[in-house]
């Protein structure tokens, strides 16, 4: 049995451990708001981008002039998979699960023989892809220095993946993220972008409007392609910013309730014992005036 | 009024205007157009310039860089890559877009297409004017 002084020290020890998890757990509920604040004021654009796209992705795309971001190359060997995770850990299963994702598809992808390249935007996703997919590595994008996300970020990525498109180094593209829903419940998403597709959720908006190009509708869609990957990069920085911190959220929520636990088991344990002290002396003091 | 039209101005990172305008200049690809009530549903790039709105609280006018603007019979979308209110654009933004104009300039020359280099002259000639334009 442990002695008094050695349950002192490990119930102050959790104490403190628990001071700290509660704090970050304030400290990713104020970002988590923020967060979710850009990840709203976002939503416009993005939406309107995409109906706009889809109309013009459905009228041009379908002829052999499309631009190749959006006919894609021809050939889909060579995949590159942009896997987005957070710079810190500490955020529950956040970071792995989009992992997990990020392995499983190039497992699949290798398993049918096709070349994967891996594109990692932040350090702990890379942490823990090294193992696996370390010589797929083409490229590391940090983000660590970044205090809040901004769409030249988002540009700058996109800019780098897109000279490698026009390299030739890859035929599809998918960004791995996570998509926020709420503070418990975050989804691994995969989303293709190059070829890009789009959903025209916004459809029945201005479907019945036939609209004038200017100054072309191929000149259009050959300029906005690469804005658009831009933007789906975007919007999976902010959803993943926003996942990030409502996992550790809830992750430093549990642990401040397992300290919690953990203490009052402590204490417990620490009476007990300290109950037991007294009464082995006070058997001592009895057993020793009755031998007298 | 009683001619008036929805105008919203969006960047990926916030939406910057939504209100109801009479009239709206934009710096289109192929030159500037004003978009009024009623307009022809149009899809047009811009080039990056700027934005005047004419609207029954007051007009504004705005710094836009590339983007499109969407016009329907009912309004007007302008979605910018970047868009920044007249009075807050300082001398290091324009700074900026004129490096850039300059430095797609060079990298047209060194290309064989004339009209390209025109195009990239004339972007950075409008940079330039731009500035003195703001007087800043």
């Amino acid at each position: 049995m442990p002695n008094l002084k050695d349950l002192k020290n490990r119930i102050e020890s959790v104490k403190s451990t628990r001071k700290i998890t509660k704090a970050m757990q304030m400290v990713a509920a104020a970002k988590l708001r923020r967060a979710q604040e850009s990840a709203e004021a976002s939503r416009p654009y993005a939406e309107r981008f995409n109906a706009v796209m889809a109309g013009l992705a459905a009228s041009v795309g379908g002829s052999d002039s499309a631009p190749k971001l959006l006919r894609g190359t021809g050939s889909e060997d060579v995949h590159l998979l942009v896997v987005m995770t957070a710079e810190r850990g500490l955020c529950g299963g956040f970071n792995s699960n989009i992992a997990k994702l990020a392995r499983q598809k190039a497992e699949e992808l290798r398993g049918k023989g096709k070349t994967v390249k891996v594109l990692t935007v932040g350090k702990k996703g890379r942490d823990a892809l090294k193992r696996d997919l370390g010589d797929a590595f083409v490229g590391h994008v940090d983000l660590s220095e970044v205090k809040r996300i901004g769409y030249a970020n988002a540009q700058d990525i996109a800019k780098d993946i897109l000279s490698r498109f026009d390299g030739a180094e890859f035929d599809v593209a998918t960004i791995f993220y996570s998509k926020f829903v709420n503070v418990v419940t975050q989804i691994p998403t995969a989303q293709q972008i190059i070829p890009a597709s789009f959903e025209d959720d916004a459809a029945g908006d201005d479907s019945g409007a036939i609209f004038d190009y200017e100054p072309s509708e191929e000149a259009i869609l050959a300029d906005l392609l690469p804005k658009g990957v831009a933007t789906a990069i975007f919007s999976a920085l902010l959803e993943n910013g926003a996942s990030e911190q409502g996992a550790r959220m809830s992750a430093m929520d549990n642990a401040t309730r397992n300290a919690g636990e953990m203490i009052d088991k402590l204490t417990i344990q620490f009476n007990r014992s300290r109950q037991a002290v007294i009464t082995n002396e006070l058997i001592e003091i009895i057993s020793g005036a009755e031998a007298l | 009024m009683a001619n008036t039209m929805q105008f919203d101005l969006v960047s990926p990172e916030r939406s910057l205007a939504s209100l109801e305008a009479t009239a709206v200049q934009l710096p289109g690809a192929d030159g500037d157009m004003t978009a009024m009530p009623d307009h022809a549903p149009t899809i047009t790039t811009l080039r990056p310039g700027l934005l005047k709105v004419e609207a029954p609280a007051g007009a504004s006018e705005y710094l836009v860089t590339g983007g499109f603007a969407q016009i329907n019979g009912d309004g007007l979308s302008v979605l910018a890559e970047k868009a920044i209110p007249v009075a807050e654009v300082t001398r290091s933004h324009l700074d900026d877009l004129i490096a850039e104009a300059r430095a797609s300039h060079e990298a047209a020359k060194s290309g064989d297409d004339q009209s390209i280099v025109d195009d990239a002259a004339k972007l950075l000639a409008d940079m330039e004017a731009l500035g003195t334009h703001m007087s800043l």
